[in-house]
């Protein structure tokens, strides 16, 4: 079989979208930083357990690919979730309840921020061990293959977890299988607090599905927009029966690995000129402003729908009651009888 | 259905699955074409095709790792690890995915999957051939772990481990494999997942084992029976987990003496989970302490030591003689 990969030219030429497109995308991912913002508040007013690892300045790369899917397809992540969970439609006060461990959570207060599910939106976690969910994502697509469906999983994972060994018995398997599975690598260039330059000397990590004949390409993912034809490209990939495909999305992270993170490994400079430069949020309000899609005051009116969408998640979040002790000794098996 | 051996038993319970829920998918190392290392899966390639009796490449950790992810979906994979000792790198499928999808998910989703491996000793094999390590699976919540002793019994168990909603870890305990055979009717019954088997009552003293190690168990009843006039009650735990600690317990309680039998090595074998249990619950019926017979807290050795490593009738015998100096 003959596999290419190249680097996607997304920052060279952008691709068109329209007014709608431009404004869905700046609402989701506002959305999701805003959302995140407030869950790094909670955490810091001690109402968040179970670690909280926030997805801000990454946003473009879960609201791109989610314009891609259709009813039906499924998405499994890692533990940096929550942006995953916002943009594939699932109710901002279920996942910030489940934050907090209260019953209205999507896992009903025994999961937390790493381990929420949801079987309506086929979002399939949220998974703490670091590359371990990725065979996952192959096996839910052996279930669509098998039952001869045309859906797709997306299986997000990061560049640390590019470095797992299963990561890899698993590209084996998809190809071998053509498992129609998109391997989306989140590269935010840290693994916790070594970055990709220390830990490996693969010039790219997509360029390692060339050993299992698996095609793939490298994508900015601070342009929403390049995300999505990457990500349109990978799908159309998918369903056409011709296997998996690796997306190596460009990202960045602007806060700390997790909310307790000395930051030791790069500098505030870095950092600053990311969210100054390269912000997925302030390109695609660029692009609203400069195409006269919007005023500065419709925007703004967003930002407001925004945040009460946000404060009204964080208010319930705190007023859910907590799960009572017998539940302790639930779902442990399924119950007899 | 004729004498079956248990290897049989296991292929034909697995064709049953097969037949009977189009669900049922089989994966694993060299299961299809060439019928497992064992002959467990032997002929099914051919009835039932390659999408549903599928070969994997060499990955244990992915082929553990996909069946979670089939699961979820609702299929009922059942994935074969060729020997117990090649079982480590699907652990952390089976301990941080399998067995936590029903409790993180709150029951939304379960992981219906069958996680099937030959283990023990006693077959001339090299040590990770050999091994016993039921007592790490039967540590993590959420995971049932079943032992079948006999060709009936596998069948039966086997239907019951692929039909549950939960993840199963079925060992198979190969020096039995074509040890004896028996009837085995293909009625499609199922074993109960929770109920230790009293394979003989006596009145005496209570002897406690699982898989292959119920044969030197069995041989030590007879012979205590007919040596010492000593009738002892046997049970054959079948489910590690969850375990029947009652049915262990009456029989303790009308025995009051209690000798465990596994060929786990000692520490943190399961045998110090039921001891643990009975000093619990029933320690004022207990006549004599509660004695195990195991193989030592050594890795398991080559042939020529593999005789005084494992556990013998001998050994059985001496250990209930010596509960039995008990007044």
């Amino acid at each position: 079989m003959a596999t290419t990969t190249r680097r996607s030219s997304g920052r060279a030429k952008k691709p068109a979208a329209s007014k709608d497109e431009l404004l869905q995308y700046y609402r989701d991912m506002l959305l999701i930083r805003r959302f995140e913002e407030k869950a790094g508040q909670l955490y810091g007013m001690g109402l968040i357990g179970g670690f909280c690892h926030l997805y801000i300045g990454q946003e473009a790369v879960v609201v791109g690919l989610e314009a891609t899917a259709k009813e039906g397809d499924q998405r499994i992540t890692t533990y940096r979730d929550h942006g995953h969970m916002i943009a594939c439609g699932m109710d901002p006060k279920g996942v910030m309840a489940e934050l907090t461990g209260r019953e209205g959570g999507y896992s009903r207060g025994k999961g937390g921020s790493m381990h929420m599910f949801s079987k309506e939106k086929h979002f399939y976690g949220g998974h703490g061990i670091v590359g371990a969910n990725v065979p996952l994502g192959a096996g839910i697509a052996f279930a669509n293959k098998y039952r001869g469906n045309d859906n797709v999983c997306f299986t997000y994972f990061g560049d640390g977890a590019a470095n797992q060994g299963q990561v890899y018995e698993t590209y084996n398997m998809a190809e071998l299988w053509d498992l129609p599975v998109i391997f989306v690598i989140e590269n935010n260039q840290y693994a916790m607090g070594t970055s990709v330059k220390r830990s490996t000397k693969s010039k790219t990590l997509y360029e390692r599905g060339v050993a299992y004949g698996i095609e793939g390409e490298q994508v900015d993912g601070m342009d929403v927009l390049a995300v999505k034809a990457a990500g349109e490209k990978a799908v159309k990939h998918c369903r056409d029966g011709n296997g998996p495909y690796i997306l190596e999305v460009m990202t960045y992270r602007y806060r700390g690995h997790s909310m307790s993170d000395p930051a030791k490994y790069r500098t505030r400079e870095e950092v600053q000129k990311m969210r100054d430069e390269r912000d997925p949020i302030n390109q695609v309000r660029d692009l609203l402003l400069k195409g006269k899609h919007a005023t500065e005051d419709e925007l703004k009116e967003i930002d407001k729908d925004i945040k009460g969408v946000v404060n009204d998640a964080a208010q319930f979040a705190q007023d859910s009651p907590e799960p009572a002790v017998e539940e302790l000794w639930t779902d442990i098996y399924a119950e007899a009888g | 259905m004729g004498e079956l051996t248990m290897v049989e038993a296991v292929a034909m319970a697995l064709a049953r699955a097969l037949d009977e829920d189009p669900d049922v998918v089989l994966l694993g190392e060299d299961i299809g074409r060439d019928g497992g290392v064992f002959r467990a899966t032997a002929g099914l390639l051919d009835r039932f095709g390659a999408d549903r009796v599928r070969d994997t490449p060499l990955a244990e950790s992915a082929i553990a790792g996909v069946s979670v992810g089939m699961a979820a979906q609702g299929l009922r994979p059942v994935c074969e690890i060729q020997f117990m000792g090649f079982v480590y790198p699907a652990l952390d499928q089976m301990l941080s995915h399998a067995a936590r999808l029903r409790n993180r998910t709150r029951g939304r989703l379960s992981c219906p999957m069958v996680l099937r491996a030959p283990y023990g000793g006693g077959i001339h094999a090299p040590e990770h051939h050999s091994e016993s390590t039921e007592a790490l699976f039967a540590h993590i919540p959420g995971l049932r772990v079943v032992i079948p002793s006999s060709p009936v019994r596998a069948y039966g168990l086997l239907l019951a481990a692929i039909r549950d909603p939960d993840p199963v870890v079925f060992l198979e305990p190969k020096r039995i494999y074509r040890a004896v055979r028996e009837e085995v009717a293909d009625d499609g019954a199922a074993l109960p997942l929770d109920r230790c088997a009293v394979l003989c009552r006596g009145s005496d003293v209570t002897l406690v084992s699982w898989g292959a190690m119920l044969t030197e168990t069995l041989d030590a009843a007879d012979a205590l029976s007919a040596e010492d006039g000593i009738e002892a009650e046997v049970i054959d735990v079948c489910t590690l987990k969850p375990l029947d600690a009652a049915t262990i317990r009456a029989s303790v309680e009308r025995t009051g003496r209690c000798v465990i039998v596994h060929e786990a090595a000692r520490t943190g074998g399961f045998g110090a989970e039921i001891a643990a249990r009975l000093a619990e619950t029933a320690l004022v019926s207990l006549l004599a302490p509660v004695v195990r017979v195991t193989a030592p807290d050594t890795v398991v050795p080559l042939l020529k030591l593999e005789r005084h490593y494992m556990p013998a009738a001998a050994d059985i015998v001496a250990a209930v003689r010596r509960t039995m100096e008990y007044a």
